[in-house]
């Protein structure tokens, strides 16, 4: 089999297309389980698997321990609103204790970017990022390209628009890499104060109008904009905000064919988003939630028990 | 020494095969009224079309038809790697009280159908679970049997059966491959 | 004290900018100073010999930006252990920033650097003294007396002078005793939480850029109050493009600016963080390739004074963290010949003579610190370094307490012979 992803997942940046074809392949398949009477398959029976979550986080945790659980894996769940800096243990200490209770591997939320491949290099375990920073946030990058590649068939050539705070988003640059690398046109769009200076060098287009992204896109990811925003003095008010750069359905209305709308959540309703875009009856909001407990359950899946020493063991099945 | 190939079946004796084993498969589930035909993923799912179209033309109501990947039941994943890729399952009808018959191509140590069985299980609890495999090659290692065999094979030690059907291969063809010395 | 043995150098090409000096030849070192140079002498009886043929003979290293962690953080360095380090890395002297704790904002902490500094044994150190009471930016230390007690500078490095007037009120005060006042270019709001360079790494690793204007919008402000002032604003590791421009603007007309650059600003580049690389993290950060050809080419044309070390020991597990939470710093003293020898000397930037004018010469005009040249009569610190040498760099044999460096397992020309201070060895791997 072509393109094992290795040990880690850390990011989108450095795969290749053909690994992040195979992380989406194996995820559709995975999405009937949640469909079953009994949703739960036994594939990663006996693994345990530590949700470390260093920020606060409901939904990505969820998420993963749905798919953990529908993967039969055993989750255990330390969240820690306090920074490991500020409890006095560093976060090497504190996965090297966990891996002294013989851990296989570890899901990780840290307010730090970088920090998921920091734990990475110093633990056997398998990390998978479930966001850095304002680094990379890898499985919802690959739950919006499976999101978008079941409503286009296919992501080659597809217009997709990152609206919003992309300059502190993490969600932003894991859809760049994956967006970039599977053929699609990506572009963004928000007030400069918002997007990186360097922003152009990722490939993408910048609209610093939200109409003008309107009318290039075939699907928008709206990104959440936090309110930290306005006092970090970046944008003057978020009613100005919705105003200027706000999807709304009348800007929709003025769009030359409809729009996929997507959103990493939690929405700002009447923020970046008017409600009945939202609920509206292009929005791929819901499925990308059905999606992440997919996308996850094949990055678990093809994780675990990654050990390169098994790489080419034992092939086919029953002959 | 080369591998030595024998045709176990060809395309016309398959054909033969599969009409008989349809029929059989009638027989046993007393007709089609509560059968299900789960394939697994894959050939065992072309066979399971194929069986399905033998009995509709033979007479029968059309058959439901569901897929089946074992491989996320497989008892060896912690063993290989990198990871099997994941094929599709798709079981489009309620199993309660049907009768199931599992479709394969090779029936060899049962871990597969094992790994069918517990998979089938998460669906529901159907009155009664048969097997109908192409090729019954031996070499069980958990105490499975099929109750419809399309042929029984001797196969010698190192040896192997390869079974062809034309939507993923090409043509229609069951083969023994017998190893060389050096392979 | 011991009595001074005689010192004979055989044979070394001895290489001195400041007196146009470039030839093999002896020097003889007597009670502690230089007694003849050029030509070939005789060993007087007694005379330690070094055999220095191969090895370059230069006036000893002066440093004028390091960080010696004492007192406050002896366990990452104490004056001791920073000293003999500048010394193994040729260094005959060092000028130690003030930001310790307590800092070095009064007399008595400035007599205690400098008593510390003369105990080690190793290369001398002098003390800067602050520039406001604790760095706080607020109140002017007592420069007079700090400069009674020995200091050479002030700084309140580590951080900015935030505030105009008193980066005013300091470059005036100052002129009263003749010392530069350096500054540390940062503009805080705009480099508020940063932890490398601002441009596409910074967008691709999500790390918070410092762009360059930051280093820049402070580097002009601060040469605008030199001009308004006449004061003698020494502007510490300048890393951009720009600040080489505005500094050279600001030398055109003849204001009293000048300024160091540090070996890693002159050597790499930020793709050094990649991979979130603790070691790629100070402040300010490695910039651009552009940047860094920019800052040689100055260095080069005098643009840029002097190279000074920004020598910044840290404790390996503050470094082994997260990036944005490691400390800004890596060390240099012991690194610093080799890099400049190898990214400029080598490359074909500087001559060795520039170089040694950068390293010993300049630092010694700039801060009127004795030193900088090999003169019959003066104080002997003198350096003796191979310039071909080959070596690897491996931390764990290095002097200093800190182990937090980029160049780690990388092959460098250039390694030091042999110091010394004042007529001594102070350091040796002649054999």
């Amino acid at each position: 089999m072509s393109a094992p992803l290795g040990k880690d997942l850390l990011g989108l940046e450095h795969l290749s297309a053909e690994q992040i074809t195979l992380i989406l392949d194996t995820a559709e398949p995975l999405r009937e389980i949640s469909e079953r009477a009994i949703k739960k398959v036994p594939t990663l029976r006996g693994a345990t698997v530590v949700n470390l979550f260093f920020e606060a986080s409901t939904r990505t945790r969820t998420s993963f321990e749905f798919a953990e659980k529908r993967m039969s894996a055993d989750p255990v769940n330390i969240a820690t609103a306090a920074s490991s800096v500020t409890k006095g243990e560093t976060l090497v200490d504190t996965a090297k204790n966990l891996e002294a209770m013989r851990i296989d591997m570890v899901v990780m939320r840290h307010q730090s970017s970088g920090a998921a491949q920091f734990l990475a290099e110093r633990i056997e375990s398998n990390v998978i990022n479930a966001g850095d920073g304002t680094h990379e946030h890898p499985t919802q990058g690959l739950l919006d390209m499976l999101t978008l590649r079941q409503r286009f068939g296919t992501l080659a050539g597809k217009r997709i628009c990152i609206c919003g705070d992309v300059l502190h988003s993490r969600v932003a640059r894991s859809n760049i890499w994956g967006l970039t690398k599977m053929g699609a046109e990506v572009a963004v769009c928000g007030p400069r104060s918002l997007l990186p200076n360097a922003i152009e060098q990722f490939g993408v287009q910048v609209f610093t109008r939200i109409e003008q992204a309107i009318e290039w896109a075939d699907a928008l990811n709206i990104l959440r904009l936090q309110l930290e925003r306005m006092q970090g003095g970046y944008i003057p008010s978020l009613r100005e905000y919705n105003r200027v750069f706000g999807v709304t359905r009348e800007r929709l209305e003025r769009a030359p064919r409809d729009i996929l709308i997507m959103h990493p959540g939690p929405m700002n309703r009447g923020v970046e988003i008017d409600s009945d875009v939202a609920d509206g009856p292009h929005s791929v909001i819901l499925d990308q939630v059905t999606n992440g407990v997919a996308v996850r359950m094949a990055v678990l899946y093809l994780l675990a028990g990654n050990a390169p020493a098994l790489a080419e063991a034992a092939k086919g099945g029953d002959r | 020494m080369p591998n030595a190939q024998t045709i176990v079946l060809n395309a016309r004796a398959l054909e033969r095969t599969v009409a008989r084993m349809a029929d059989e498969i009638v027989e046993r589930a007393d007709g089609t009224d509560n059968l299900i035909l789960v394939g697994i993923q894959r050939r065992g799912v072309q066979l399971a079309d194929r069986l399905a179209r033998v009995m509709a033309e033979h007479g029968q109501a059309a058959v439901p038809r569901g897929a089946l990947d074992i491989t996320l039941y497989r008892d060896d994943l912690q063993t290989v790697g990198p990871r099997p890729i994941v094929g599709k399952t798709e079981i489009p009808w309620a199993i309660d009280g049907k009768i199931v018959c599992i479709v394969d191509d090779v029936l060899y140590t049962g871990r597969t159908i094992r790994a069918a069985l517990d998979e089938l299980a998460d669906f529901g609890r159907p009155a009664r679970i048969m097997l109908a495999v192409l090729v019954d090659r031996g070499g069980r290692e958990l105490p499975i049997h099929a109750d419809v065999v399309g042929r029984t094979v001797d196969v010698p030690p190192g040896g192997r059966v390869d079974v062809g059907v034309t939507e993923i291969d090409g043509r229609d063809e069951v083969t023994l491959v017998i190893a060389g010395e050096a392979s | 004290m011991t009595e001074h043995r005689d010192v004979l150098l055989k044979g070394g090409r001895l290489l001195d900018p400041s007196a146009q000096l470039d030839g093999v030849g002896d020097l003889l070192v007597r009670g502690g100073t230089v007694e003849a140079f050029g030509g070939s002498i005789a060993a007087p009886d007694g005379a330690l010999v070094v055999d220095c043929a191969g090895q370059v003979v230069s006036p000893g290293f002066i440093d004028v930006h390091c960080h010696l962690r004492e007192p406050g953080r002896e366990d990452v360095e104490t004056i001791l252990t920073g000293a003999r380090a500048a010394a193994a890395g040729g260094f005959t002297a060092v000028c130690a920033m003030p930001n310790t704790d307590p800092v070095t904002d009064n007399q008595a902490a400035v007599g205690f650097v400098l008593r510390q500094g003369s105990a080690a044994g190793a290369a001398r150190v002098y003390p800067y003294g602050a520039i406001s009471i604790g760095q706080k930016g607020e109140r002017l230390a007592e420069f007079g007396e700090m400069v009674g007690a020995g200091a050479v500078a002030v700084s309140d490095d580590g951080k900015p002078v935030v505030s105009a007037h008193l980066m005013r009120t300091a470059l005036e005060y100052a002129r009263t005793f003749g010392i530069p006042v350096a500054d540390h270019c940062e503009e805080p709001t705009l480099a508020a939480g940063g932890a490398m360079n601002e441009g596409y790494v910074s967008a691709r690793l999500g790390l918070k850029g410092i762009p360059a204007e930051a280093e820049e919008i402070m580097a002009i402000r601060d040469i605008l109050l030199a001009r308004l002032t006449g004061g003698h604003v020494h502007l510490c590791h300048m890393s951009t493009r720009g600040s080489v421009e505005l500094i050279r603007w600001g030398k055109d007309r003849g204001i009293s600016v000048t300024a160091e650059a540090c070996p890693h600003h002159l050597s790499l580049t930020e793709d050094m963080v990649e991979g979130y690389n603790t070691h790629a993290k100070m402040n300010p950060p490695l910039r651009t390739a552009a940047d860094v050809e920019a800052v040689q080419q100055a260095v080069k044309d005098g643009t840029i004074d002097v190279i000074a070390t920004d020598h910044a020991p840290h404790h390996n597990d503050e470094k082994q963290r997260e990036f944005s939470d490691a400390p800004n710093g890596i060390v240099g003293l012991e690194t610093a010949l080799a890099v400049n020898v190898t990214w400029l000397v080598k490359s074909g930037i500087l001559s060795l003579g520039t170089l040694i004018d950068r390293m010993a010469c300049a630092p010694a005009r700039l801060f009127g610190l004795p030193g900088g040249t090999i003169r019959r009569g003066a104080a002997a610190d003198l350096t003796v370094f191979d310039p071909d040498k080959a070596w690897t760099v491996d931390p764990a044999g290095f002097l200093t307490k800190g182990r937090n460096t980029p160049y780690a397992g990388r092959i460098l020309h250039g390694r030091v012979g042999c110091t010394l201070v004042d007529g001594r060895i102070v350091f040796s791997r002649m054999g």
